[in-house]
């Protein structure tokens, strides 16, 4: 099997991970209601969880141990696609990203439970069931909220056209590709995106929400080859200031 | 004489999830394998609940410890996802030990495909469903938030969580 190929799908997955649930986390404290705090905070929990179970992955296949690769790396050395580091802006901005995020992840574990790839298999059944929560929690809020008041709507429509060039980077190819598919480890990037804007769609008809047609759409990638904006190095410096500051500590 | 599955399974009913003090591991169905060797050597597997888990290098420390009170020479707890655990795996002692608590147990082979399958949970203090879902996020990873119309008291639910 392709070890450096699998080393890229599990990089990629697991730096998205890692950088939503740090974003999510920010929202500890200051949501816009007690429950909306608690299930951002819980969210960021169960992504960094599994970014942590991703990075033990790689550990096993030799890369260095989890803290090391998620605190000691620099900005252009990260593989999560864009649309995860971009700041958190106002609640809807942080919904409809998670709305879209979710929804794709949750489609990437359902075809990765039969990768031939036997670790990432059996871990992706349980990330499934977990996700599934982040996906109801989503679709939900976006079904009661765009169909509510018209600023609702018209704040979370301008999110939307934000980042759906952005939510398009998720599915940037990798280098790899070709050995992935091959290997029966992943069934390709390509294979998700009609699900995923299926899958979208069907809340969004329940909205008074436009989706763009993605055929006419240039999505923003770079994120997957180590090219980000410039909100991902400070976001890198906060999440490892602590770890920075004696990487020996045993907490 | 050799030890058994059997009687280990019931050494560790002692160690208890961390933050459901009254809920044993074994019950919380988190232990998914044991080995015990012709040398006497142990191997017990242990899943997560969900991955995220904070309490999981603490309950696996806490096997471990337990297994040397009992004198076992050489042991190795592991943890993994070759048997992914899932609310299914709580046992009907755990759960009985979930509402007594105050926490109500999750409903059995329920397939979550919508929120709604989260509302009207039975109340674990007076047992009305008259009851609201008020967040599928909780205090722990795996709590949910409700309030009971009946007894006017909130209150949490231990969460389903399929595969």
């Amino acid at each position: 099997m392709n070890t450096e190929a699998i080393k890229d799908l599990l990089y990629k997955m697991a730096d998205d991970l890692l950088i939503l649930g740090h974003r999510n986390s920010e929202w500890t404290g200051m949501g816009p209601l007690l429950e909306e705090d608690i299930s951002f905070s819980s969210m960021a929990q169960d992504k960094v969880g599994q970014s942590y179970v991703l990075y033990q992955m790689l550990h096993d296949l030799g890369e260095q141990e989890p803290d090391t690769v998620a605190f000691t790396r620099n900005a252009d050395q990260f593989h999560n696609c864009q649309m995860v580091e971009l700041p958190n802006g106002e609640y809807d901005f942080s919904l409809i990203r998670h709305f879209f995020y979710d929804n794709a992840e949750i489609l990437r574990f359902q075809a990765l439970t039969t990768s031939t790839f036997e670790p990432l298999a059996k871990a992706v059944v349980k990330f499934r069931g977990e996700v599934r929560y982040h996906v109801l929690h989503a679709n939900t809020f976006i079904k009661q909220l765009g169909s509510s008041t018209d600023e609702a709507i018209s704040k979370l429509q301008a999110s939307i056209d934000i980042l759906f060039p952005y939510a398009l980077g998720m599915f940037e190819k990798s280098k790899f590709e070709k050995e992935l598919i091959a290997d029966g480890i992943f069934t390709g990037e390509e294979s998700l995106i009609e699900p995923w804007i299926e899958a979208i769609q069907k809340v969004i008809d329940q909205t008074s929400l436009r989706l763009p047609d993605y055929k006419t759409i240039t999505p923003v990638y770079g994120g997957r080859y180590g090219t980000h904006t410039e909100d991902l190095q400070p976001l890198v410096e906060e999440m490892s200031a602590v770890f920075r500051v004696d990487p020996t500590a045993d907490w | 004489m050799k030890l058994t599955e059997q009687e280990l399974l019931a050494w560790l009913e002692e160690v208890k999830d961390p933050e459901i003090p009254v809920l044993s591991l074994v019950d919380l169905g988190v232990i998914t394998k044991i080995d015990i060797e012709d040398n006497g050597k142990v191997s017990v597997v242990m899943t997560p609940t969900f991955s995220g888990c904070p309490a999981m290098d603490m309950m696996k420390q806490e096997v471990e410890e337990s297994l040397a009170r009992k004198g076992i020479q050489e042991f190795e707890v592991k943890i993994n996802f070759d048997e992914p655990w899932n609310s299914n795996k709580i046992s009907e002692k755990g759960r009985k030990a979930l509402k007594e608590f105050g926490l109500a147990p999750p409903p059995t082979d329920t397939l979550i495909v919508d929120l709604d399958i989260l509302e009207h949970v039975a109340c674990p203090f007076c047992d009305s469903e008259n009851t609201l879902m008020k967040s599928p996020f909780g205090p722990t990873l795996c709590r949910s938030l409700h309030y009971c119309n009946n007894c006017k008291q909130g209150f949490e639910q231990f969460k389903p969580v399929n595969q």
